[in-house]
C-alpha cells in the first residue's frame, strides 16, 4: 500500500503517521500543501494532526484552501480513501468533506491523555479489523474536539452507520470528554471513503508505551 | 474606502463554552442578573471600494467562504 501524508505549515504528526504505516510494511510519501497533484498510485491520503496555520481563525479553516486540498477533494470524489486525524479531521469538516464541525472543548482545556473509545461501526474501509462494540485505548490531544452536528444530521449519521467511534469508559459506556454531541470521536462520510477522528491511532503502536490498538485501526485500510 | 465590521457568533442553540465560563465567573464575582453571555469575534476589514453595496456583497461572500463556519456560526456585517 502507498500512503500520501499531507503536510501544511504547522503540521506536526506527519512523521509519526509515516512511522505507523511503515511499521505496517507500507510505503509513504510526504506531500507539501502547495502541491496541486497527489502522487500516482496511492491507496490512501492521510491528513495528519498538528496546528496547521496556527489554528488561526478556526482550526483547519485556512488549510482547507491549500492547493493540495483541491486534489484531495477530487481524489475522494473518485472514491479514493482519505483519513483525517485530529487537525486533519478539523480540516476535512472545514472543507465540507465530512459533515458537522469541531468546536472548542466544553471545559476550554487542551486535553491530552489516553482515552478509551467504543467502536460503533466496523462495516467500512477503516475499522474492519475491529469488533463492533470493542473498546480501544487511543491517545487524544486537542483543544477543539467538541463535535457538533444538528439533530437532523445526527440522525442521518446514525441511520447510515457513519459514526465510527464514541468516547467511552472501559466497559464501553459513553462518557463526556470534550462535549461532543453524543460523545462522538470519529465519523465517516456517506459513501464511507472519507474518515475523520480526533484520537491519534498513530500514537498507539507499542504496548510498552501504553497501547497498540492503533495498529489494528490503521491495518483496516489494507483490506 | 469602506470599513466593514463583521461579528461572528456561535448560532443560537449551539453551546458556547467560552460564554458559559465567563457567565459562571461573573456569577461568582457577584454580578447578579446576567441572563446569558455569548462570546464571538470581530473582524474589521478595510476595503478599497467606495461602493457600499458592492462592499457588502463582497464581505458576505468572504463570510460564507472563510470568515464564518456557517455550520455552527452566524455573522452580521456592518458597513461604514
Amino acid at each position: 500500500m502507498k500512503v500520501a501524508v499531507l503536510r501544511f505549515p504547522g503540521t506536526n504528526c506527519e512523521f509519526d503517521t509515516q512511522y505507523a504505516f511503515e511499521k505496517l510494511g507500507h510505503t509513504t510519501e510526504l506531500v507539501w500543501h502547495e502541491e496541486e497533484k497527489l502522487p500516482a498510485d496511492i491507496d490512501l491520503v492521510v491528513v495528519p494532526g498538528g496546528f496547521s496555520y496556527g489554528d488561526y481563525l478556526r482550526s483547519g479553516s485556512i488549510a482547507r484552501f491549500s492547493p493540495v486540498m483541491k486534489a484531495v477533494k477530487a481524489y475522494a470524489e473518485d472514491g479514493g480513501k482519505v483519513l483525517g486525524i485530529c487537525n486533519g479531521f478539523q480540516i476535512l469538516t472545514e472543507a465540507h468533506m465530512l459533515p458537522g464541525a469541531l468546536k472548542r472543548n466544553n471545559n476550554l482545556h487542551f486535553i491530552s491523555k489516553h482515552q478509551t473509545l467504543r467502536v460503533e461501526n466496523n462495516d467500512n474501509a477503516f475499522l474492519n479489523q475491529c469488533e463492533k462494540g470493542e473498546v480501544l485505548n487511543i491517545p487524544i490531544a486537542h483543544a477543539d474536539g467538541n463535535y457538533y452536528i444538528d439533530d437532523e444530521g445526527l440522525e442521518k449519521l446514525e441511520k447510515n452507520g457513519q459514526i465510527l467511534l464514541r468516547y467511552s469508559d472501559e466497559e464501553g459506556n459513553r462518557v463526556v470528554v470534550n462535549g461532543s454531541v453524543t460523545s462522538i470521536a470519529g465519523i465517516c462520510n456517506e459513501t464511507k471513503n472519507v474518515f475523520g477522528l480526533m484520537p491519534h491511532p498513530e500514537r498507539a503502536l507499542e504496548s510498552i508505551l501504553g497501547s497498540e490498538d492503533g495498529l489494528k485501526m490503521l491495518k483496516g485500510f489494507e483490506a | 474606502m469602506t470599513t466593514a465590521i463583521v461579528n461572528v457568533f456561535l448560532k443560537e442553540g449551539v453551546l458556547d463554552p467560552q460564554g458559559k465560563a465567563a457567565h459562571h465567573a461573573l456569577d461568582s464575582l457577584g454580578f447578579d442578573g446576567v441572563k446569558d453571555v455569548r462570546i464571538g469575534k470581530q473582524i474589521v476589514l478595510q476595503l478599497e471600494t467606495d461602493d457600499k453595496a458592492k462592499a457588502e456583497a463582497e464581505v458576505k461572500e468572504m463570510c460564507e467562504t472563510l470568515l464564518a463556519n456557517t455550520v455552527i456560526e452566524d455573522y452580521t456585517i456592518e458597513i461604514k
